[in-house]
């Protein structure tokens, strides 16, 4: 059997509880003050998600870069690997809030989109 | 002359929302100026989510929440300059602004609302011995080069305070595959929030170190290390505890100063506890027709708060004009902190002025467990209120309502003490 340790962040209390996993999941959990605490200790031993937001090279915009971030939280263990597949793309501007930037990252069903605007960069700007 | 009903200076979260809510008010001539080349201030660069959960019932990020501001200026038609620096205001609501489309503008307005935000502590401040290599920045400023510039200040990082920025720090360059090694807080306690602290450091096995604080800065040119050692109750290093680490970049975030130097030299008091102007329960400063409101009137954690409070500053402006300018101040009651709290906003409550109820913002000075927040009129404790916690980390908040005020016709006084339990 295993203890792990989890701070709660439901409240500033930032309760510190010991989850007992053994081969069949949770055996016990202790050291929660409410049930907020409860549930949040065992969603972060089941399935820990974490939403990832970054940011990716924008072509022709009038900004370097624009950013993004998962639709919703991906598997914690994913997040790195997450980095490492958008550390590669790059988009052409006009970009909108809420465009597609990546479908399914790292195989989790889930979209990376933008969250920015960024302007298509205007050359007559420049021209005098 | 023209003469706009409001002229907001800042464009932010505060200026924005308080913008929004003049108009829908009624204030019809309305004019944000913003220094920055676009709305949403500090938001632009605040990628990570956790914005909105009050305002919006969902998680946005920094620009996603902005946005939602920006659409709604630009959908009520609301004017602003961008790339536009006030330089001067003063009581007669005369605002000098420059840009280099009109240059040197002087603007008239039945009022203003302050709405400029914060910057940070620097270096300066803080009394770091050693040399002054390049490496050394503030949280902020290598948020702004990795989210928006798209470069990396540094690739081993140590990180002074545990204010949320610098956390925010640690996981964004920890993500983009810096070493993050440690994080020291001169405090007992960090002032960050919890999330942060959990999401930004333990998801990623950065130690944080309280008592602790940089003695010595290693470098030439560039930062080659830094010497840590935990310090003693007075805040001096405790001998045989310094510890070296090698790094090429160290951020501060120690703690943010709300940017008061037009509302200063115009003249408006301010509370040496906020570093903001002193403002009534209109978030009216002392000077008649002026507000202010968000991190330029006390620094805040949740961006929804500043949009909540910006909202109010706005309909007040709009409710200003439309009683031609009196401000009726007739009888005014002081508002304390003490026995642990350390500030608190509106300081003056002008009773007369609205049927409302009223809404008291503080932060205490150090962590309280068990504790009661307890309110006094006069000498009478009217309110007393059990929290499990309360941390300087956390803006704390108490709704006064308008019947309890009103029973009180001699009320002078109303404080808030932190009674231990």
């Amino acid at each position: 059997m295993e203890i792990r340790y989890i701070t709660c962040i439901c409240c500033p209390f930032g309760c510190q509880i010991e989850v007992a996993v053994g081969s069949g999941g949770i055996q016990s959990i202790s050291g929660y003050t409410c049930n907020r605490g409860l549930n949040f200790a065992a969603n972060e031993v089941n399935h820990p998600e974490r939403m990832v937001t970054t940011t990716v090279r924008v072509i022709g915009g009038m900004q370097p870069q624009v950013s993004v971030k998962t639709r919703k939280g991906i598997p914690k263990s994913e997040v790195f690997r997450c980095m490492e597949e958008l550390k590669s793309v790059e988009v052409h501007a006009p970009v909108r809030i809420g465009d597609l930037i990546r479908e399914n990252i790292c195989g989790t069903g889930i979209d990376v989109i933008a969250t920015k605007d960024v302007q298509q960069i205007n050359f007559q700007n420049f021209s005098d | 002359m023209k003469t706009y009903d409001l002229i907001v200076i800042g464009g932010g979260p505060a200026g924005m929302a308080a913008a929004i809510s003049a108009r829908e008010n009624g204030c019809e001539d309305v004019l944000i100026l913003e220094r920055g080349s676009s709305l949403g201030g500090i938001l632009n660069q605040c990628i990570h989510n956790g914005f909105g959960l009050l305002t919006f019932h969902e998680e946005l990020t920094g620009p996603e929440y902005a946005a939602r501001y920006a659409e709604k200026i630009c959908a009520l038609n609301i004017d602003y300059q961008l790339n536009t620096t006030v330089i001067r205001i003063d009581r007669e609501k005369k605002v000098t602004a420059i840009n280099a489309d009109k240059g040197l503008q002087i603007l008239q307005s039945k009022t203003i609302i302050l709405a400029m935000g914060c910057r940070e502590r620097p270096r300066g401040a803080l009394n770091i011995p050693g040399s002054r290599p390049a490496g050394i920045f503030s949280a902020g400023t290598a948020q702004r080069i990795i989210n928006i510039d798209g470069y990396m200040p540094g690739h081993n990082v140590v990180i002074l305070g545990s204010g949320d920025i610098g956390l925010i720090m640690a996981r964004r360059m920890t993500l983009e595959g810096a070493k993050v090694k440690v994080v020291a807080e001169l405090m007992p306690y960090s002032s960050g929030l919890k999330r942060n602290i959990v999401q930004c450091l333990d998801d990623f096995g950065i130690p944080l170190k309280f008592r602790t604080s940089v003695v010595k800065i290693h470098g030439d040119k560039r930062l080659t290390g830094v010497t840590l050692a935990r310090m003693d109750d007075r805040n001096k290093p405790i001998p045989d505890t310094e510890e070296f680490y090698e790094c090429d970049t160290l951020l501060l975030s120690v703690g943010l100063i709300p940017e008061n130097e037009l509302s200063d030299e115009a003249g408006i008091p301010l509370d040496p506890s906020t570093c903001g102007p002193v403002v009534n329960n209109d978030f009216e400063t002392e000077a008649e027709g002026i507000f202010a409101c968000g991190n330029v009137l006390h620094v805040h954690d949740l961006v929804d708060f500043v949009s909540q409070e910006a909202a109010s500053a706005g309909k007040n402006a709009a409710c200003y004009i439309r009683r031609n300018g009196l401000s009726n101040k007739e009888r005014t009651v002081r508002l304390f902190g003490s026995d642990g709290v350390r500030y608190i906003v509106p300081q003056i409550l002008n009773p007369d002025r609205k049927d409302e109820d009223l809404t008291v913002r503080f932060r205490v000075g150090e962590v309280y467990q068990n504790a009661f927040i307890s309110v006094f009129f006069n000498d009478q404790c009217i309110l007393r209120r059990k929290k499990p916690i309360v941390t300087p980390g956390e803006m704390e908040l108490i709704k006064l309502r308008k019947e309890q005020i009103n029973q009180f016709p001699d009320l002078k006084s109303i404080t808030i003490k932190i009674e231990k339990g």
